[in-house]
């Protein structure tokens, strides 16, 4: 019987088993690229709110604080979104007659709240509280980024894991004096890390090994 | 999940071998298994010593198979549900993991915030806020503080500022959280079960000729259960005062008609009596279940002082230990925690009071004949007693008969305890005029329906045609009823009998107000409106007698107001106060005292003593003042006669009188003695079951006067043998999905005679199985002493008796274990099992505080209950009476801990303050942390228990700060770290370390007995430092070397030492080998 496969047959079976291997691999890569990216992460994404409220104009151009609307943010968990009524303390002596203003009118006509779209998320198994990492200096900035140049919200960080352990593992890159917390205008000194270490010390800051026990974000 | 042992069985039964390589090491033999012994082998090696010195079961001291197999297995029952083959398997196995990258494949799913429109002051969202309220449980109030996560109740705890109770918290009253919630309430006003509104209820009833203007109300009656309201009792008199023929009737199945009646006879009208344990030094309980929390309304207080007097930290010459003596008709929580305990009939328990009180020069006891117990028991309770005279205390158990309370009452007064360790005060509770008792007040309204006198009946929270007497026919009587209302919680065998339905509200979600047994009174507080279309009992009784457009809330305003000596109308200005201002002042038979400091009777001043009411949860100093209660001489009924076998009712210990039927944590909770869950049994003694030849989980019939049921039976150590104790609560007809048909029925044989026991029945062993669900066989420690206990006279001659001979340990650089430093906080827990009286309170804390699913009947059968926490029962000396221990198991937090050496994973992790971290996001569900775990206190998602999907109000009461664990996930007791980290990052924030104190698990906070205390071991000033140097502190299985966080204070029990050596005389091992030759 004449065999079925011809030699050529040998460059073709060892090929696909390379190929497995291979494509095995770049899958894989592949996967974790895509996870890795802001396309996963939806970092820079603009999400169509009910209302374009622009932070650029609120805080870069009038200079609110960021804690007018956040109230919260200094003494719990969750910065709070302001209620309609903080809006209308200003809307409903300026631009109060806006179109574009309408569905905050509304909300305050009727009663029904308006409905914003998360733009900062991080999962449920995820317990983050706003209140202690802007008592130990963590700066507005330093995780949602220039808020006062976007005219649109977006994500202005990967808020992965790996990326907030960068922070956990090594607070003294990134911690800044509590006066310049909510300084939008705040610049990295050249000196970062040595004063990060001090200001590690002077706000008591948890060692990294604190920092990074599981329980520390997860329960 | 598929495990190699059920590969071998398939293979085994198909005869096919096994390959060499495959599956090798399942090849072992069979380790050596010891002889089954008979009971009475079992016996004498336990009165020889070499028995095991603790244990959990008569299956363990005969070395039972089935026993066995539990314990060399650790998920017996975990292969079972598998019925594939390898290549199945495989198949399965490859999907699953491809499925399981798949769901990988999606972006961050988005979310909407929405903000208030107007932010309520106080509320932060995110942050939780509590609410002082009240919780009632059959009637009288519970003080708790209730949790709210933006809106909804998600966690009941004590309310600590509270007199009567102090902070503890009975499983009752943190599981009506999840009856709020239960999705099989009913939801809709029904009128012959067709939804109707309140509007057209409202219309129906003014059609009624019962109720039109210049009515005297002629067939109008109301029947409500234990009535503690001011408010309600208020309403309900200018009511009868409108319609004058109208009439009130009050019952419960569990009723507290034997106390008034006791008093009536002691004292010549019905008292409460307030036990005072922190005053006793010796207490004897005659049935007296003053322990449980389904036996009298008392508990919170009662456990809490009576545990502080066991406290070895609280004794001092002027304080010694307090003693217990216990006689029981059953197996009770109370006589679990007894010193001194004896088992004996129902009936024999009064001809003991009867001969105790004759002895103690109590005139007209009766107590001629031979007396129950044993006679050294009894000269050595009588020493005791004359021993400590104003110092003693005699308890009569709620559910004995009237003749006992009154004996007991009489000892209290010969031995000089009445104003010392018992005091008196006016009932807290009201009954309808000119009733003594609440059983006459139902045969008063069944006779008068028979008559057909009545023609409205308004049936408020009770479910009569369910739990009525059986001698009492409920349900045929109020057919003739012409129009029938029920509101209740549940659309249930009762509202099946009624024309209208409307649902209740519940105490969550409605204002009112009740009394706690004390009389402390306290205004029950909504946390949210109400889920459904319901009504609380508030603003039904305005609906009938007005005014009709009051809510709750401005009756109860209106109620306080004149009660405080404020103008009704100024309080409430909507409302036409006409009604409330023509009755006369509100007279409840314990009046509040007026708050003295408001001298001005303002508006303003009002709602400055409502808002502290409110705040606080209680109007100050409103507690039943204790009045001087005269006795009288006694006369008592005839002695009982006692029969060769007796039954004993008792309220479920979890289900209660079966209003928790359908409530998923109170079924699944271990039954505290029984340890059985999701049915209820008639639990037998060994001796009996011996006589009658059946064995636990045999259906036997029980005949009592004509009457038969079948049920299961449960064989108790410890129970006495002329009784047989069933639990009413089971076998309901109409709840919601989780109840109906569990259990039997009980109140089919109950009668309005002999509600609570005495009858004499006869016993028929059935034979055939019926398997029940029980836990005191899961996750055990096999063999080892791990609960320890000593005497009194043990201790003083040896403190340091719990601490192991020190185990033979390793140098510690041999250790495979990575060396942790723990330089800021060392969470540890002490648990005293002194304080520690077994009631499952924390069980019930952490399963609300940690979204701990419910699994079902089945599954717990399978060994896979949820609970992170667990008390194991030991057992300590010979089944007919055995000395009883209880041991909370939560996480040890090992500072070595073997599961963390074992996760290929990296899910379970050492933290930096030294608790062993779950992280479920990691855990792939291998279980090797589980089987390596020395404590058994890894729990498994076999199954989505946790799926909440179509259930959206069980999703609601989810705590918000625990993650929601799915399938295929370990999970365990965290020492409450979410609470660890709100005080952590709390302190943080105020620049300071956390106290000692200010971190409360869930367990500790509901401790009725604060036997639970945790702390940071690395300062020295801390109560868990210094418990943990105390003598008695001890570790579980310290030998292994985890050195676990978790430490237990050794019990230590406090008989009398004049009984120790006749009751359990040391027998010599001759003596009982040779006797074991002589058998055989």
């Amino acid at each position: 019987m004449p065999q079925v496969f011809g030699r050529y047959s040998n460059f073709w079976s060892r090929s696909t088993v390379a190929g497995l291997v291979l494509g095995f691999c770049l899958f894989v890569a592949a996967a974790y690229r895509i996870q890795d990216s802001a396309y996963y992460s939806r970092q820079y994404e603009v999400r169509h709110q009910p209302v374009p409220f622009s932070h650029a104009h609120h805080v870069g151009g009038l200079g609110i604080d960021c804690r007018y609307c956040h109230t919260s943010v200094e003494t719990a968990a969750f910065a709070g979104l302001p209620p309609t009524k903080t809006c209308m303390n200003c809307h409903v002596e300026i631009w109060n007659r806006s179109p574009m203003l309408e569905p905050v009118r509304a909300s305050f006509r009727t009663g029904r709240p308006l409905r914003w779209m998360r733009v900062n998320y991080l999962p449920d198994f995820v317990y983050f509280r706003h209140d202690i990492h802007i008592a130990k200096g963590v700066g507005c900035q330093t995780c949602h980024g220039h808020v006062d140049r976007m005219a649109l919200m977006e994500q202005a960080k990967p808020l992965t894991m790996r990326w907030c352990l960068d922070c956990h593992r090594a607070p003294f890159n990134y911690l800044r004096p509590r006066a310049q917390v909510f300084n939008t205008e705040y610049i990295r000194p050249p000196n970062q890390v040595r004063l990060g270490k001090q200001l590690m010390k002077r706000y008591h800051v948890l060692d990294p090994r604190t920092l990074t026990s599981c329980s520390t974000c997860h329960r | 999940m598929p495990e190699d042992d059920t590969k071998i069985r398939s293979r085994a039964e198909q005869g096919e071998r096994t390959r060499a390589g495959a599956g090798a090491g399942c090849h072992q033999p069979p380790p050596e298994r010891p002889p089954r012994l008979t009971l009475e082998e079992a016996r004498r090696r336990l009165q020889a010593g070499r028995g095991p010195r603790y244990w959990r079961a008569l299956e363990e001291l005969t070395a039972d198979p089935e026993w066995l197999n539990l314990l060399e297995r650790e998920f017996p029952r975990s292969a079972s549900v598998w019925t594939g083959d390898r290549r199945n398997f495989i198949e399965l196995m490859a999907a699953s993991l491809a499925l399981a990258g798949l769901t990988g494949c999606t972006r961050l799913p988005s979310e909407r915030i929405v903000p208030y429109v107007i932010q309520p002051q106080r509320v932060t969202p995110g942050e939780p806020l509590f609410f002082a309220t009240n919780i009632p449980v059959g009637g009288y109030a519970q003080p708790s503080l209730a949790r709210s996560n933006d809106g909804r109740p998600t966690k009941i705890e004590g309310n600590p500022q509270h007199p009567f109770s102090q902070g503890g918290t009975s499983i009752f009253q943190q599981a009506e959280l999840l009856t709020m919630y239960d999705p099989d309430r009913s939801q809709n006003i029904a009128e012959y079960g067709e939804v109707r509104s309140w509007a057209e209820f409202l219309t129906r009833l003014s059609q009624m000729p019962e109720l039109q203007p210049g009515s005297r109300g002629n067939g109008l009656r109301l029947l409500t259960g234990n009535m503690t309201s001011p408010t309600l009792i208020w309403q309900i008199q200018n009511l009868l005062n409108k319609y004058p023929e109208a009439r009130w009737h009050s019952w419960e199945p569990v009723s507290r008609d034997a106390v008034r009646l006791g008093t009536q006879m002691a004292f010549g009208r019905p008292l409460d009596v307030h036990y005072q344990f922190g005053r006793a030094d010796i207490v004897l309980s005659l049935d007296g279940d003053f322990l449980a929390p389904e036996a009298g309304p008392g508990f919170l207080r009662y456990a809490r002082d009576y545990a502080a007097r066991r406290k070895m930290q609280n004794t001092s010459a002027q304080q010694p230990l307090s003693r217990m003596y216990m006689a029981e008709s059953g197996c009770s929580l109370t006589g679990a925690n007894a010193d001194q305990r004896q088992p004996m009939r129902y009936t024999e328990i009064e001809l003991l009071a009867r001969g105790l009180a004759a002895q103690l020069g109590v005139a007209g006891a009766g107590g001629g004949g031979s007396l129950p117990g044993d006679p050294g028991w009894r000269a050595a309770l009588l020493r005791d007693l004359e021993a400590h005279r104003g110092r003693s205390l005699v308890v009569a158990g709620e559910y004995q008969t009237p003749a006992v309370q009154a004996l007991a009452h009489a000892m209290n007064q010969a031995l000089g305890n009445a104003g010392q360790t018992v005091t008196y005060s006016e009932p807290v509770e009201a009954l309808p005029a000119g009733v003594a008792e609440q059983r006459q007040s139902l045969l008063d309204l069944v006779n008068d329906m028979q008559a057909g006198k009545v023609t409205l009946l308004v049936i408020f929270g009770q479910n009569p045609v369910y739990s009525a007497p059986v001698d009492v026919p409920f349900a045929e009587a109020l057919s003739r009823v012409r129009t029938r209302i029920h509101h209740g919680l549940y659309a249930d065998e009762t509202a099946a009998a009624c024309d209208w339905h409307i649902p209740e509200s519940h105490a969550l979600e409605a204002w009112g107000d009740c009394r706690s047994a004390d009389g402390s009174t306290g205004i029950i507080q909504p946390l949210i409106a109400p889920l459904y279309d319901s009504h609380s009992a508030w603003e039904m009784l305005a609906a009938l007698g007005g005014p009709q457009q009051a809510s709750g809330y401005e009756l109860l305003r209106m109620y306080w107001a004149a009660k405080l000596g404020f103008n009704p109308a100024a309080i409430a200005p909507n409302v036409d106060s006409t009604a409330a201002n023509s009755a006369p002042p509100p007279n409840p038979q314990t009046p509040v005292r007026p708050l003295g400091s408001l001298g001005q009777r303002e508006p303003a001043a009002f709602e400055e003593a409502w808002e502290t009411a409110l705040y606080n949860g209680f109007f100050a100093n409103s507690a039943a003042p204790a009045v001087n209660a005269a006795p009288r001489a006694l006369q008592l009924p005839p002695p009982p006669a006692s029969s060769a076998i007796e039954v004993v009712f008792r309220p479920d210990p979890t289900v209660y009188d079966g209003r928790y039927n359908n409530n998923g944590w109170l079924q699944e909770l271990p039954k505290p003695v029984t340890k059985l869950t999701w049915d209820n049994a008639a639990i037998a003694g060994v001796g009996l079951s011996q006589q009658y030849k059946f064995s636990s989980e045999e259906i036997v019939e029980i005949n009592a006067g004509g009457r038969a049921l079948q049920l299961p039976a449960w064989v108790q150590p410890g129970h006495p043998n002329g009784t047989v104790t069933v639990t009413l609560g089971y076998g309901r007809r109409r709840t919601g999905r989780t109840g109906v048909g569990r259990g039997f029925d009980l109140y089919a044989l109950r009668t309005s005679q002999q509600p609570w026991g005495g009858v004499g029945i006869s016993v028929r062993p059935q034979r055939h199985p019926y398997p029940l669900a029980k836990t005191h066989s899961h996750f055990q420690m096999e063999g080892r002493d791990l609960a320890k206990s000593a005497t009194l006279e043990e201790y003083q001659s040896d403190q340091h008796f719990a601490e192991p001979e020190p185990p033979p340990q390793p140098p510690r650089w041999m250790t495979l274990y990575p060396g942790f430093t723990y330089p800021d906080y060392a969470w540890a827990m002490s648990i005293d099992l002194n304080s520690c009286i077994g009631c499952s309170a924390c069980v019930l804390g952490c399963q609300s505080e940690n979204n701990i699913p419910v699994v079902g009947k089945l599954e717990v059968q399978r060994g896979r209950e949820m609970h992170w926490l667990r008390i194991d029962r030991y057992y300590k000396g010979d089944y007919d009476n055995p000395e009883t221990l209880f041991q909370p198991i939560p996480c040890m937090q090992c500072e070595d801990a073997p599961c963390e050496l074992v996760c290929p994973v990296g899910a379970t992790v050492h933290s930096s303050e030294g608790l062993n971290d779950m992280v479920y996001n990691r855990c792939v569900g291998t279980r090797y942390c589980s089987n390596n775990c020395p404590y058994k206190v890894r729990r498994f998602n076999f199954f989505h228990y946790a799926d909440y999907d179509h259930l959206p109000s069980l999703a609601a009461m989810q705590n918000p700060d625990v993650t929601v664990r799915s399938r295929g996930v370990m999970e365990k007791c965290t020492y409450c770290v979410q609470r660890i980290m709100a005080a952590r990052v709390r302190a943080e924030l105020e620049n300071r370390t956390v106290r000692d104190g200010e971190i409360t698990p869930a367990c500790a906070a509901a401790c009725p007995t604060q036997a639970i205390v945790f702390g940071d071991k690395n300062n020295k000033q801390s109560r868990v430092s210094q418990q943990r140097e105390d003598a008695r502190t001890y570790h579980l299985l310290e030998e292994l070397g985890t050195r676990p966080r978790t430490s237990y204070m050794a019990k230590v029990t406090n008989p009398n030492p004049a009984l120790l050596e006749s009751l359990n005389g040391p027998q010599s091992d001759s003596q009982v080998e040779a006797e074991e030759e002589r058998h055989g």
